[in-house]
């Protein structure tokens, strides 16, 4: 294929992206309000994927300034990713129907 | 593990994190809702893991475990009516790791497979990059201030100064022409340059808004959390990233949105600031009189009425009388009262902060009523019982010169008795007074809330 042909690949995670919000838009409205503050403590833990970035970071043998602040980056995500799923499990599991 | 492979497991993490979201849609599904999360993310972090550039694991397993730990106490430990706090100090965490993040790329471009020819961060990885880092500093000290006004340690009140507008947009200027210039040429210099103008800007946007604004402020950072991350994403070609980025953006503006409409005020309006602080200073008082009554009264009302619905408020919270009101309604209940409770969306200091309280102290969530599902429910209601709620029963907001013009209310007033449980007769963070507390209709009882409610308790 000549590159004039070719779709960059930048385009394809923007059409990602794009798709993205509009899931995110759609199942978003259909979350009740009663668990509106659940709901910000789960996407603040799943936010929290980033740790990928900081994992890849902090996987080289040799210590380097970059290693540093992926092992740093590291630390404050998964503080995010377990405070942030076990508080929401926590809260969940408070939403009880009594009868 | 292959690339192919790689990006095929990272799909099947944000499948399972939209699934998460979905899970919310009702309560019951809500907890598998987050063990799908979980899940996900196991699966992301594993990937990442056995990818063949990561291959010293000591400082990742011990980083891991101390932050682990960390967020697991915490979890445990916090009290619900701190839950405002704590999401602001998450989103922090969120804004500071995707700066961190950032640099690292920045600074080891190699080990994600995005440096150009001469190993240096490719021009388009730059700009995303710039952009990225940008809302993540943002995120950071914005959320930081955030989390100082809630906890109490920064002043609830909106902190103003002149030219303060002009300065902010000259920061956003000057951090533009950063980014370009980042983008030009990839120095260090650029890079910390508008790093750490973007957290100037961040301290500066929160600052001056008002404690009582904060549900939309916690939801705007939420939002840019989630923007940072998705940023950070398109920069390290990590479609996981883009994907949860991009569904925490759009979670946070809807609840921004949502906040935005409860109080009838424009997002750009509530983002200026200078409105609404935790004591409002400013108030036309009237010297109407008042009916105040004692618990016994309100006990003696409420145990005679057919039917009572209960309006919580941040004074609620702040008292933490939420266990005191569940009694109330169980005996309240027990002579053969219906209880029932309304929720305006904009009570507390986060979406969703009165039904998070309510459901620890136990009240069943189908007693539960949002602001339209109960609103009409109020004119044929024998008792409304007011707890730590002002403005949003304020029916100053039918007048089209209040400050609160056009914010939707509940129609307490249209109940047969009102009782407001309030400390005193100040007004509201909109800082104008409420008609409702000197209408022949209404008794107010002063006292602390949790008090309050313990007295009635007794007498009933």
């Amino acid at each position: 294929m000549d590159v004039a042909n070719s779709i960059d690949p930048f385009i394809y995670r923007l059409a990602i992206f794009v798709l993205a919000i509009f899931v995110g838009y759609y199942v978003v409205w259909s979350v009740t309000a009663a668990l509106h503050t659940p709901l910000m403590s789960v996407t603040n833990a799943i936010s929290s994927v980033i740790i990928v970035g900081a994992l890849i970071a902090a996987g080289p043998v040799d210590m380097s300034f970059s290693k540093i602040l992926g092992i740093v980056a590291i630390g404050l995500a998964a503080v995010n990713i377990f405070g942030g799923f076990l508080v929401t499990q926590r809260m969940l599991a408070m939403y009880k129907k009594k009868q | 593990m292959s690339a192919n492979l790689t990006a095929l497991a990272y799909l099947i993490a944000s499948v399972l994190f939209i699934m998460a979201l979905r899970g919310l849609s009702s309560p019951e599904s809500s907890r598998s809702g987050n063990v799908y999360g979980m899940i996900g993310m196991a699966i992301a972090l594993v990937t990442t893991v056995i990818n063949p550039n990561v291959v010293s694991y000591e400082w990742i397993l011990g980083a891991l475990v101390v932050g682990g730990a960390i967020g697991t106490l915490i979890a445990r430990r916090i009290a619900m009516t701190d839950m405002p706090q704590l999401v602001a100090a998450f989103h922090s965490l969120v804004g500071l790791a995707a700066v961190l993040v950032a640099a690292a790329a920045f600074y080891n471009p190699a080990a994600y497979g995005i440096a150009g020819a001469d190993g240096l961060l490719k021009l388009a990885s730059r700009i995303e990059m710039g952009i990225g880092v940008v809302i993540g500093a943002v995120t950071f000290s914005g959320s930081i201030i955030a989390f100082g006004k809630l906890q109490g340690v920064v002043t609830g009140n909106p902190i103003t100064f002149t030219g303060q507008h002009a300065l902010n947009a000259a920061l956003g200027a000057v951090i533009v022409l950063l980014v370009v210039l980042f983008a030009i040429g990839p120095d260090p210099q650029w890079f910390w340059a508008m790093t750490a103008i973007a957290f100037i800007l961040g301290f500066l946007l929160i600052i001056p808004i008002g404690g009582a604004d904060m549900p939309v402020i916690v939801s705007m950072l939420n939002s840019y959390s989630g923007w940072a991350a998705a940023g950070i994403g398109f920069t390290l070609e990590n479609t996981a990233l883009i994907i949860t980025g991009a569904l925490v953006g759009s979670s946070g503006a809807i609840l921004s949105y949502i906040m935005c409409k409860a109080m009838n005020r424009s997002f750009i309006s509530v983002l200026l600031g200078g409105f609404g602080g935790d004591t409002a200073v400013s108030a036309t008082r009237s010297d109407k009189p008042v009916k105040a009554g004692s618990a016994e009264d309100a006990a003696f009302i409420m145990k005679n009425a057919s039917s009572v619905i209960i309006v919580p408020g941040y004074g609620m919270a702040v008292a933490q009388a939420q266990h005191s009101v569940r009694e109330m309604g169980d005996m309240l209940k027990g002579h053969g009262v219906k209880v029932t409770y309304a929720i305006h969306p904009v009570a507390g200091r986060m979406p969703g902060h009165m039904n998070v309280l309510l459901a620890e102290a136990n009240v069943s969530y189908d007693e539960v009523f949002e602001l339209d599902e109960i609103n009409s429910d109020f004119s044929n209601t024998d008792v409304a019982f007011v707890i730590g709620a002002n403005d949003v029963t304020n029916p100053a907001a039918h007048e089209p010169n209040s400050p609160i013009a056009g914010m939707p209310i509940l129609d307490v007033e249209r109940a047969r008795t009102c009782l407001f449980v309030k400390r005193s007769l100040s007004p509201g963070y909109a800082g104008i007074d409420n008609e409702l507390f000197y209408a022949d209709n209404t008794m107010m009882l002063f006292a602390d809330a949790k008090k309050m409610v313990e007295d009635i308790v007794k007498a009933l």
